[in-house]
C-alpha cells in the first residue's frame, strides 16, 4: 500500500468522523473542511488535477465557508444542555455500519477492484472543455439553469418573512 | 502501488461516517455536513473508476464529478438558506424542535 | 560538485530545484511585504502633506527592522475571553494563501535550463483561484475567536465580501482564457508576446478593469476595506490581536496585495516580457534571466503603488453600495463580457 494515499486517507476519514461527533458545531465544519481538502488531495493522487482544484474551489472555499457562516448565524439559544443527537443513536450507527460492511463485503470479493493502476491519462483541460461543449452540453445547460434557479430560490428563502417586497 | 479497491473502501467508509452522522445528529446544519460527505465519497468513487477504468479518454468519470459538484454547490446554499430561514421562524436549527407544518 | 549533483535521482533533483526556487521566492516576497509599508507610509505622508517616517536610517530605510523589533518584544497578550485555539490559528491562516497562491506565478523565464516558476500546472489558474478563497477561512477565525461583537461583525462582513467579489473575479478572467485558449500560465504569458498591444489590459480591457476592483476588494483594501473600518468596527476582525499576532494580520494583507499583484502581472501585463529589445523570449544567458525576474518585480511593483495610491486617494463605500457595485455592476458586466468576447470569436472563426 502507498503510504501517501495511507495518509490521505485515514485524514480523509478522522476528519470526516470528528466532523460528525464533535459538539462545537464550528470544530464540526472546520473538520469537514480539512475532509474536503484531502479528498481534494485524492483526487490530485488519482491525476485528476481539474475536479481536485475544482473541489477546493466549490467545497472548501464556498460550500465549506458557507456551513461555518451558517452556523454563526444560527448559534442555539434555547437548546443548552440538550442531547446532540436522536435518542436511539445506536440506530442511526447501526444502519451506518450495515452499510459500510456490505459496500465493504462487496468491494472485497469483486475481482474487478484488484486491477493495478493503469498508466495516466493525458487529460488536458482543453478535451474537458471541448467534451463539456460538445457531448455534454445539455447537463451543462441544465445545470446553468439549475444553479441560476437555485441563486434565486436561496436568495427568496433567506429574506426575512415580514418585509413586503420592495427592498431585499 | 494503491489498487482501485483501496480507494472504494476508502470511499464506503467515507459514505457510511456521512450517513451515520446525517441519520443521528439533531442540528439541520450537520444533517447536510453528513450528505456533502456522502456526495464527495461518490465522487471520489467517479474519480478512481475513472482512472482505473478501460477508457480514460473518454472523461466520464470526470464529467459526472463536475456536474456532481455543481449540484453540490446548488444544494448547499439553497439547503443552508432554508436552515436559516427554519432558524428565523422558529429561533433553532434542531430537527426535534421544527415539528409543525403551520406557522 | 556536479558529478555529485548528476548522480542524484530525478526525485531529489526535482526536489533540490524547487527548494532552491521556493526559498529565494518567499524570502524576496517577505522583503517585498517588509518594504512596501514603508513606501505606503511615505506615501501616504506625501499625499496628506506629512513628512512620513524619515528618523531610523538614511530615509528611514531601516524603519521595518523597527517595526518588526517592535512587534516581537511587545508583550504577546491574550485576552481572557477569547477562544484560544482559533486565537492561533487565524494569523497563521491569513499568511498562508497569499505564499501558496506564488507557485503558480511565472516570475522569470529561465535561469539555465530551470524554468522560473515553483509548479507548472497545467490548471493555474484554478489552482490560484482556488487557493485564493480559502484566504476567507483566517478572517472568519478570527472574528470567531475574538468572541466580542465587533470582530464577530468584521468577520461575517469580510466574508460575504471576499465571496461576492470572487464571483465576480472569477468570471472576469473567463474571456482571457476563450482569446488564449488554456489554463496554463506560463501559456497565457506566452500569448502575450506579439507586441506590446497583444498584452491582455489592452485586449481585455473590461476584465482587467473587473478584476482590479475584485483584487481591491478580495484584499480588503480601500476603497472596499469595511472589514476594518476603523470608524464603525473599531478596527474590524483584528482587534483582539496585538504584537506579532497582530504583526502577522497586517503582513497577511500586504502579502495578499503582492499575490494579487502578481496575478495581474501574469494575465495581464504580459509577466515577465517586454515587447523590447527582444526581452519577450525566454533567455538565453543567466543575466538575460535575471533581467526577466528583474522586470517581473518592476511591473509588480507599480501594481502595488497603484495600490496604495487608491487607497489614499479613496473615500470608503458603505456596505450596502460594495454589494450592489458587486452582485449588480460587475457580475453582470463580467458575464456580458464573456458573451461578447465568444460571439466575436465565434464569428472571427
Amino acid at each position: 500500500m502507498h503510504t501517501g494515499f495511507l495518509l490521505l486517507a485515514l485524514l480523509t476519514l478522522a476528519s470526516a468522523g470528528a466532523a460528525m461527533c464533535l459538539r462545537n458545531l464550528v470544530h464540526c465544519a472546520l473538520c469537514v473542511a480539512i475532509s474536503f481538502v484531502s479528498l481534494a488531495a485524492l483526487f490530485l493522487t488519482l491525476d485528476a488535477e481539474f475536479v481536485g482544484f475544482a473541489q477546493i474551489l466549490v467545497y472548501v472555499g464556498a460550500v465549506a465557508i458557507l456551513i461555518v457562516i451558517a452556523i454563526l448565524l444560527t448559534r442555539d439559544i434555547s437548546g443548552h444542555g440538550q442531547s446532540l443527537v436522536f435518542k436511539p443513536w445506536t440506530l442511526g450507527v447501526g444502519v451506518g455500519a450495515l452499510v459500510a460492511g456490505s459496500l465493504v463485503s462487496a468491494v472485497t470479493s469483486s475481482a474487478f477492484t484488484h486491477r493495478e493502476l493503469p498508466p495516466a491519462p493525458a487529460a488536458t483541460v482543453r478535451q474537458l472543455g471541448e467534451s463539456l461543449m460538445t457531448t455534454y452540453v445539455v447537463p451543462l445547460e441544465i445545470i446553468g439553469l439549475l444553479l441560476t434557479a437555485a441563486l434565486l430560490g436561496a436568495v427568496l428563502l433567506a429574506r426575512r418573512e415580514n418585509e413586503g417586497g420592495g427592498r431585499s | 502501488m494503491t489498487t482501485l479497491q483501496s480507494y472504494l473502501i476508502l470511499s464506503a467508509l467515507l459514505f457510511s461516517i456521512g450517513l451515520a452522522g446525517a441519520l443521528t445528529r439533531r442540528n439541520a446544519i450537520l444533517v447536510l455536513i453528513g450528505i456533502e460527505l456522502m456526495l464527495n465519497a461518490a465522487n471520489l468513487n467517479f474519480i478512481a473508476f475513472w482512472r482505473y477504468g478501460p477508457h480514460p479518454e473518454a472523461l466520464t468519470g470526470v464529467m459526472f464529478a463536475l456536474f456532481s459538484i455543481g449540484v453540490a454547490a446548488a444544494e448547499a446554499a439553497v439547503g443552508l438558506a432554508l436552515i436559516i430561514a427554519i432558524y428565523r421562524h422558529y429561533k433553532t436549527a434542531n430537527l426535534d424542535k421544527v415539528t409543525t407544518l403551520k406557522g | 560538485m556536479m558529478n555529485w549533483f548528476n548522480n542524484l535521482s530525478p526525485t531529489s533533483q526535482f526536489v533540490l530545484f524547487s527548494a532552491l526556487k521556493v526559498v529565494p521566492a518567499v524570502l524576496v516576497m517577505l522583503f517585498i511585504v517588509a518594504y512596501i509599508v514603508l513606501v505606503e507610509r511615505r506615501l501616504c505622508a506625501f499625499i496628506q502633506d506629512r513628512v512620513g517616517p524619515n528618523r531610523a536610517g538614511p530615509l528611514g530605510l531601516l524603519q521595518p527592522m523597527a517595526d518588526a523589533v517592535k512587534a516581537f518584544l511587545k508583550e504577546d497578550f491574550m485576552p481572557a475571553h477569547v477562544r484560544p485555539v482559533y486565537y492561533w490559528l487565524a494569523p497563521a491562516l491569513v499568511m498562508i494563501p497569499s505564499l501558496l497562491t506564488l507557485a503558480v506565478i511565472p516570475f522569470g523565464s529561465q535561469l539555465g535550463s530551470q524554468k522560473m516558476v515553483v509548479a507548472d500546472l497545467n490548471v493555474g489558474i484554478l489552482y490560484t483561484f482556488g487557493i485564493v478563497s480559502l484566504g476567507v477561512y483566517g478572517i472568519v477565525l478570527a472574528g470567531y475567536a475574538a468572541n466580542s461583537k465587533y470582530p464577530f461583525m468584521g468577520g461575517i462582513r469580510a466574508s460575504a465580501q471576499m465571496i461576492s467579489y470572487e464571483v465576480a473575479m472569477g468570471l472576469s478572467v473567463i474571456p482571457l482564457f476563450l482569446l488564449v485558449g488554456d489554463l496554463n500560465l506560463s501559456t497565457v504569458i506566452g500569448d502575450q508576446t506579439h507586441g506590446l498591444f497583444s498584452w491582455l489590459v489592452f485586449r481585455q480591457p473590461l476584465a482587467f478593469a473587473i478584476f482590479l476592483c475584485a483584487a481591491f476588494a478580495e484584499t480588503n483594501r480601500t476603497p472596499f476595506d469595511l472589514p476594518e473600518a476603523e470608524q464603525e468596527l473599531a478596527g474590524g476582525y483584528n482587534v483582539e490581536y496585538s504584537s506579532m499576532k497582530f504583526a502577522l494580520f497586517f503582513m497577511g494583507e500586504y502579502a495578499n496585495m503582492i499575490a494579487a499583484s502578481a496575478m495581474m502581472v501574469t494575465l495581464f501585463f504580459g509577466g515577465w516580457t517586454l515587447p523590447f529589445f527582444g526581452l519577450d523570449q525566454p533567455a538565453a544567458t543567466v543575466l538575460g534571466g535575471l533581467v526577466h525576474i528583474g522586470i517581473f518585480l518592476a511591473k509588480l511593483l507599480v501594481l502595488l503603488v497603484l495600490f496604495i495610491w487608491v487607497r489614499w486617494m479613496w473615500p470608503r463605500f458603505r456596505y450596502d453600495q460594495l454589494m450592489n457595485l458587486g452582485w449588480k455592476g460587475l457580475v453582470p458586466l463580467a458575464l456580458a463580457n464573456i458573451v461578447v468576447t465568444a460571439t466575436w470569436l465565434w464569428l472571427k472563426s
